[in-house]
């Protein structure tokens, strides 16, 4: 009888515990809804956000992000003539060197001769003078500025930054230097931009030194492929893609090399564990208890 | 005997004998499956990236 009672006491309170969690974690949902809401539907939260961090960029379905896929050599030669041709007015690509374009984007003697149209200062000869020649394969990409003081000086106060490394450099990588270099636009309502500034919802802040570059047509590609402005972004971030990850190809063909047979091996490997300790796993131990006679 | 009994006599008998054979074994054995893998894996590679790689471009610039 008493058990009876202290079980029915026990399932009444278990319920009304329950009804208090439910209302409690309804409470907590509904406050958290409300704070969610007035945070996401805040205007200034909105508009402080893209004018501090810029604008987030899309995600772009670049071939190459697959794990299985190489860059498009055709794509990284058209991203090359867009440097050469745009960008390296401004910009330098200090830690590419000529000799790393063959077999990438040019042959040995196409690059060579690349490399011989640029001049470069070497020295010191037999009198001690610094002499002017022409460049080889092993020399690096000509930089537009001698230093950093001489950029800035050229480009009112704002340094071009080198592009060697951008893309690992900027948060969003190829996605952001797609996105800042087809992304300008006429500044909205109420922002001020500063005379010799430029207005580009992508770039921290609003405001790039950098004007708009690519225009449909700036460049003839030698293939053929029609020169719009978004293509030759596209084929211009493919080319800083490879530049700031210039062993991408192989390592994605030793990936797939090293994946699969650590897979079989892993799978081997468990196969195995199961055999050696089948014989462990199956046995079975019997207690017999002493009998009372104390013998067996 | 089971076939596979059988095969297990003939690895026996032909391979695991004498050290000799069976160390010389292991090296040829690595050496034939990193041809044979690699072959394989490239083939993969170069069909899953056609049209994409230098090798593919390189006849355009080369004459």
């Amino acid at each position: 009888m008493f058990a009876r009672i202290s079980s029915v006491n026990a399932v009444r309170l278990a319920a009304r515990t329950a009804v208090q969690q439910q209302q409690a974690s309804v409470a907590a949902a509904v406050a958290g809804s409300l704070g969610y809401l007035y945070y996401a539907r805040s205007e200034v939260h909105a508009s402080a956000e893209t004018a501090d961090t810029g604008l987030h960029p899309p995600h772009y379905p670049w071939a190459f992000s697959s794990p299985f896929k190489t860059f498009d050599h055709a794509a990284l030669r058209r991203g090359y003539q867009v440097y050469k041709e745009v960008c390296s007015s401004c910009h330098s690509m200090s830690r590419v060197a000529f000799r790393n374009l063959v077999n990438v984007t040019h042959t040995k003697e196409e690059a060579r001769a690349m490399a011989e149209d640029e001049t470069y200062i070497d020295g010191p000869d037999d009198h001690g003078e610094m002499f002017e020649r022409p460049g080889k394969l092993a020399d690096y990409l000509p930089s537009p500025y001698p230093n950093n003081e001489a950029a800035r000086a050229a480009n009112a106060g704002a340094l071009p930054p080198d592009l060697s490394l951008i893309i690992k450099a900027r948060h969003g990588g190829a996605d952001y230097v797609f996105s800042l270099l087809t992304g300008y636009c006429d500044p909205p309502a109420g922002v001020e931009i500063r005379e010799g500034l430029n207005y580009n919802p992508y770039f921290p802040g609003g405001a790039i030194a950098m004007a708009r570059v690519l225009f449909d047509g700036v460049v003839e590609y030698e293939d053929g492929t029609p020169a719009t402005a978004s293509q030759m972004a596209k084929d211009v971030v493919e080319f800083l893609s490879w530049a700031a990850e210039p062993e991408h190809d192989e390592r994605k063909r030793l990936g797939l090399k090293v994946i699969t047979i650590l897979t079989a091996l892993t799978g081997m490997s468990l196969v195995l564990k199961r055999m050696r300790w089948a014989p462990l796993k199956t046995r079975k131990i019997v207690f017999k208890p002493p009998t009372s006679a104390g013998k067996q | 005997m089971s076939a596979l009994g059988k095969f297990n006599h003939l690895l026996v008998n032909t391979l695991f004998k004498r050290n000799s054979v069976f160390l010389t074994g292991i090296f040829a054995g690595a050496f034939a499956f990193e041809v044979g893998y690699d072959g394989l894996t490239d083939r993969i590679w170069r069909r899953l990236n056609e049209g994409r790689t230098w090798d593919d471009i390189k006849d355009r610039y080369t004459s």
